[in-house]
């Protein structure tokens, strides 16, 4: 494309954070690569992000520390950042700038391709409406994942995220579809231990051969996991629409992801947005997560689970917010389940798939599906109100109808959401829970159900009050 | 001669370009060897700072940047109806064909079918005389739009030449008018105009025509008006997109323009799955043919979504301008305000209130003040209107932000979403108490004569119950349910079943999902039908346990499942059910007392 010599020489003017601040070289362009190397003779990696007559400003991914402004050497690569992709990929584990992180040798390349992609056409994308059968209730049932959506996980800091995230892999299944899921995880910030804990587990599944895993621990350089996602998804791009796999991408943790963001443009002295996370965060995050789907006439997919921890558990804190705004729901932990010991604890209440009406009924799940989910929705709430009134003025003040609402939340949570690590519930197996907790009341009760559906599928023995 | 200047300076969307002199403010310039398209926003002395409609990756300093000499423009014409297009009118299915799934850059498409034959009907003969916004002739768009081809604004004079019924492509003129100077201007079936000029007008009136929604909490509690500006704001999961797919199903319009600005591409792909599927209630055509997509996602370039809103509402004034209701949704116009944020804050701008420029109050009145009712341009005082619909989608749900409150000032309806609602799947999540309707006496005069001479009567009716109900659960929360009145709990249940039955409504039920102002009227009246026969039974000591499990209350609760068509029938029948079981109950407990 360009007659540009591979590498030019500039040099630095200025270092101020994770920034260089070098005069600009002919032929410098947006978003180019460039190699940077310390003087001590390290390589490192940079990407211009802004670029004037003058002056060139780039971001080292590893951030600056020992560079100086005399013997610092900056390359210009002329291209854009890259990901070398193949087939050869499964079952290979990576750093967070692509490079092999398993001490195996690197890959043969098929292509190259461009980390940030290209926006799918909104024209050629198919909408999702493949049911996959996590096996686990509170997210079959009433959140439902469909293949190609986008869902993310909002957890707190200690909640079990990491051992869903696990179960999600180790269960997810599309129905009357033999082919597994090609498994993609981005780990950004994470520690030995987590890092351990997905590997054992991957190998314990017996899944390592169709597992990519893009690593970035916590002491790596924080600025790399802005690259980490984009080099995930470019190799589920890949093996999605080229090589016609259905790939689940997992992206843990993207709250360090985040603060990367907020890191550059601290140094950059942007305006702040929001608890000084810059204003485009919402249209940078959309770059990540619009890359889920798909499209027509390619067999492949994308499905994305984010997962994020939520700041002092609130959600509407930029991350957790600007995400939601994006993805197709959301699945929020709730420290309260988790203290009373149900696992998975996800609160349905602020949950939710906006997909799942496209996968869900009569030859895709069950036809009652919709209406027992439009059910347990409304008890719940109805239940959670009933019980917060009951701490506060006693059991006694409560009336029929609220005893049994207060009945319904116990079983609801001990009996539907809560389930083992380990166990793998069908749908209808879930459904049929769901039967069961509501049969806690009368039929006449069960509003927002269609009488024929109650009569085939209600199990209580209450009848009209 | 379009100028030919340098790149200067890359960041991001921006682009600073020098040796630039003679260029225009809002000109489209050419970017580097792509070509990639871009937007004169400030000029400089010989320096304009420009908005690039695509990614800037790979541009450099000294890339040369040529000018167009035109500003950004649609092109308006046959043929618009249908399609779905990018933020700068370049069609999705177009960008497609030449660069498959995933856009490329540099691409430019003819927004219409250039050799596309249209059948075109004169109505106006050689000789006549003619001013900006006479109709010229018709050609059939779509089975739903007569679309008018019409002197563009500003052309006057005799038309000196017009072609014969027959099949035309909108690259050969169709009439000559000679001006009063002497000049010959041609008109052909399509026409450009500059996205950010509003067209002309004769007339603005204040919107007092009523628009129905389908929706049973707009139409009766929140209506709005033909030309009305709405805004619809709530945090994420709370209904905007799904309300603004249901109106764009159901309104009562002639033309509906959907932006999808910065949001979802599934949502785009639904819309064009499900559309094409959906039958306009009428006339049982495709709701496509009367429909116009613009999506340009959130991963799309953000000058090009700043773009968007415009482009969609110059194609709304081109419709209206034939004399259409034009119905324009814009989803989200808070995404469109932080693109206008994003490059206000790589041109180094004084930031406003969380960094939002200052003038993004000025933007956003403008915006809105292209909707409205009008008398449109030509002769025979035709009336068209724009009604504008925006979602605004605050940060953490919270509507003391920029975008809300400054909207909040402009327009006339207020549909607020709770997420404690949504999260309970109250769907519409409206809040009741917060939202409100300016047009809400014009609509309710109306109504009293077209629907039924108590609507007005009934809706208030309602909307007190609501607020009661507020005012005795406040009592409950503090003293416990065993202080109420059977009065009280009677308001109680009753404000349960209007909220359960009539407020909420689903949009994805084949019944449920449209209901006519007809049939919100018999619900509601039924309801309140009963309300008011159960207080007289109360105060005839009749237990309310009693009156809440009659056979009729379930009869109730099913009404919304009912086509409007036979609701009249049905609500009649329930209303004698309530009379009959409540009096059965009357009786019996005048019965018992006397034995
Ligand atoms: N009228 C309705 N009937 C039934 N379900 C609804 C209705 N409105 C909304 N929902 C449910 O709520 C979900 C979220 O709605 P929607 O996508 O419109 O939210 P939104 O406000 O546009 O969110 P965001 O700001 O994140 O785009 C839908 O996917 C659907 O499940
Ligand atoms: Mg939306």
């Amino acid at each position: 494309m360009s007659s540009l010599p591979h590498i030019k020489l500039a040099s630095v003017r200025e270092i101020s954070g994770p920034l260089l601040f070098v005069e600009t070289m002919p032929g410098a362009s947006f978003g180019e690569l460039v190699e940077v190397t310390t003087p001590t003779g390290e390589e490192r990696w940079g990407q211009i992000i802004d670029v004037s007559e003058d002056i060139t400003l780039i971001q080292v991914f590893e951030g600056t520390l020992d560079l100086d402004v005399k013997s610092t050497i900056i390359r210009h690569t002329g291209t854009p950042i890259k990901l070398r992709v193949s087939m050869d990929m499964l079952g290979r584990t990576f750093d967070g700038r692509g490079n092999p992180r398993d001490g195996g040798p690197s890959i043969i390349a098929e292509d190259e391709l461009d980390v940030h992609g290209k926006p799918i056409n909104p024209y050629c994308r198919a909408h999702p409406s493949e049911f996959i059968q996590t096996g686990i209730s509170v997210i079959d049932g009433m959140n439902t994942l469909l293949r190609g959506q986008k869902l993310p996980i909002f957890s707190g800091s200690g909640l079990p995220h990491r051992l869903l995230a696990a179960q999600i892999v180790r269960q997810a299944t599309v129905l009357g579809q033999a082919e597994a899921f090609t498994v993609i995880l981005a780990a950004m910030g994470v520690t030995g231990d987590e890092a351990k804990f997905f590997r054992d587990e991957f190998e314990r599944m017996g899944v390592m051969d169709r597992v990519v895993v893009f690593l970035n621990m916590a002491e790596d350089p924080a600025l790399e996991r802005i690259l980490t996602p984009r080099l995930a998804l470019t190799a589920a791009e890949y093996l999605a629409f080229e090589q016609d796999m259905h790939v689940l991408v997992v992206l843990v943790d993207m709250t360090y992801y985040c603060e990367a963001l907020r890191e550059v443009s601290a140094a950059r002295a942007e305006v702040p947005g929001r608890r000084g996370f810059p204003g485009y965060m919402y249209t940078d995050l959309a770059t990540i997560y619009e890359r889920a789907g798909k499209i027509h006439g390619k067999k492949g997919s994308i499905t994305q689970v984010p997962i994020l921890t939520m700041p002092e558990d609130d959600i509407t804190h930029p991350i957790p917010d600007l995400t939601a705004y994006i993805t197709e729901g959301q699945l929020v932990f709730d420290r309260d389940l988790y203290r009373r010991g149900i696992y998975p604890p996800i609160n349905p209440l602020p949950s939710l798939s906006r997909l799942m009406d496209k996968g869900i009924g009569g030859g895709k799940t069950r036809e009652d599906h919709k209406q027992l989910s439009d059910q347990l929705y409304y008890a719940y709430a109805e239940g959670r109100i009933v019980r917060e009134a009951a701490m506060i003025s006693g059991e006694e003040a409560l009336t029929e109808r609220d005893r049994l609402y207060l009945k319904f939340v116990d079983r609801f949570e001990r009996e539907f959401i809560n389930q083992a690590p380990y166990e793998n519930r069908d749908i209808e197996k879930t459904l049929d829970i769901g039967w069961n907790v509501l049969s806690v009341f009368p039929e006449a009760e069960l509003s927002r159900i269609d009488p024929d559906i109650i009569k085939k599928y209600y199990r209580g023995s209450g009848s009209k009050a | 001669m379009p100028v030919v200047g340098l790149i200067q300076r890359i960041v991001g969307p921006l682009i600073v370009a020098k040796n630039m002199i003679g260029a225009r403010m809002h000109e489209l310039v050419r970017l580097g060897e792509l070509g990639i398209i871009g937007e004169i926003i400030r000029l400089e002395r010989d320096r304009a700072a420009i908005q690039a409609y695509e990614e800037t990756t790979g541009l450099r300093p000294g890339d040369k940047v040529e000018g167009t000499g035109k500003p950004l423009s649609v092109t308006l014409g046959p043929g618009l109806m249908g399609k779905i297009y990018d933020g700068v009118q370049r069609p999705l299915p177009g960008i497609a064909d030449k660069s498959g799934s995933f856009i490329e850059r540099g691409m430019s498409i003819d927004p219409l079918e250039m050799d596309k034959k249209w059948f075109f009907q004169p109505l106006i003969k050689a000789g006549s005389k003619v001013v900006g916004g006479d109709i010229l002739g018709l050609v059939q768009e779509t089975p739903l739009v007569l679309h008018r081809i019409l002197v563009p604004p500003f052309y006057e004079g005799v038309v000196r030449h017009i072609v014969k019924e027959g099949d035309y492509s909108i690259r050969e003129p169709i009439a000559e008018i000679e001006t009063p100077r002497g000049s010959i201007q041609k008109v052909y079936l399509a026409q450009t105009w500059p996205v950010r000029v509003p067209r002309p007008y004769k007339v603005m009136m204040p919107p007092t025509i009523p628009q129905s929604t389908g929706q049973r909490v707009i139409d009766a509690f929140f209506p709005i008006c033909k030309g009305g500006t709405i805004m619809i704001p709530g945090g994420f999961g709370t209904g905007k997109t799904v309300m603004l797919h249901q109106l764009a199903k159901f309104i009562e319009a002639d033309i509906v323009v959907f932006v999808g600005c910065g949001e979802r591409g599934n949502e785009m792909a639904d819309v064009l799955e499900s559309f094409p599927k959906l039958r306009d209630p009428k006339s049982g055509e495709p709701l496509m043919a009367r429909t116009i997509l613009i999506a340009n996602t959130s991963n799309m370039p953000i000058a090009a979504r700043e773009a968007s809103v415009y482009t969609g509402l110059t194609m709304a004034e081109y419709y209206r301008d034939m004399g259409y209701d034009v119905a324009l949704m814009a989803d989200s116009t808070s995404r469109w305000a932080e693109a206008l944020r994003e490059i206000s804050g790589r041109l180094e701008e004084m930031p406003g209130e969380e960094g939002y420029p200052a003038y993004l109050a000025a933007r956003l009145a403008e915006f809105y003040s292209r909707a409205g009712h009008v008398i449109t341009l030509g002769s025979d005082d035709r009336r068209g209107s724009i009604t504008v619909i925006g979602a605004v989608s605050p940060p953490g749900g919270d509507f003391s932000e920029p975008v809300t409150q400054n909207t909040l000032r402009i327009v006339k309806v207020f549909w607020a979403l709770d997420s404690s609602l949504a999260h309970r799947r109250h769907f519409p999540a409206i809040n009741w108490l917060t939202s409100y309707s300016m047009y809400f006496d014009q609509v309710t005069e109306s109504y009293n004569k077209e629907v039924g001479s108590d609507w007005g009567r009934i809706v208030r009716e309602a909307i007190t119950l609501l607020g009661q109900e507020e005012e005795v659960k406040e009592v409950a929360s503090l003293l416990g349910t065993e202080v109420l009145a059977e009065s009280q709990r009677l308001i109680v249940e009753v404000a349960r079943n209007l909220r359960e039955n009539f407020l909420r409504q689903s949009a994805f039920h084949p019944v449920d999902g449209y209901c006519s102002k007809e049939k919100t009227f018999h619900m509601l009246r039924t309801i309140l039908k009963f309300y008011r026969k159960a207080r007289f039974a109360i105060g005839q000591e009749v237990p309310l346990n009693r009156i809440m499990s009659l056979p009729v209350i379930e009869e109730m609760a099913r009404m919304k499942l009912i086509p409007s068509e036979e609701i009249a029938k049905v609500a009649d029948e329930i209303d004698k059910k309530i009379d009959e079981e409540i009096n059965l109950l009357v009786e019996e407990q005048a019965r018992k007392k006397k034995g």
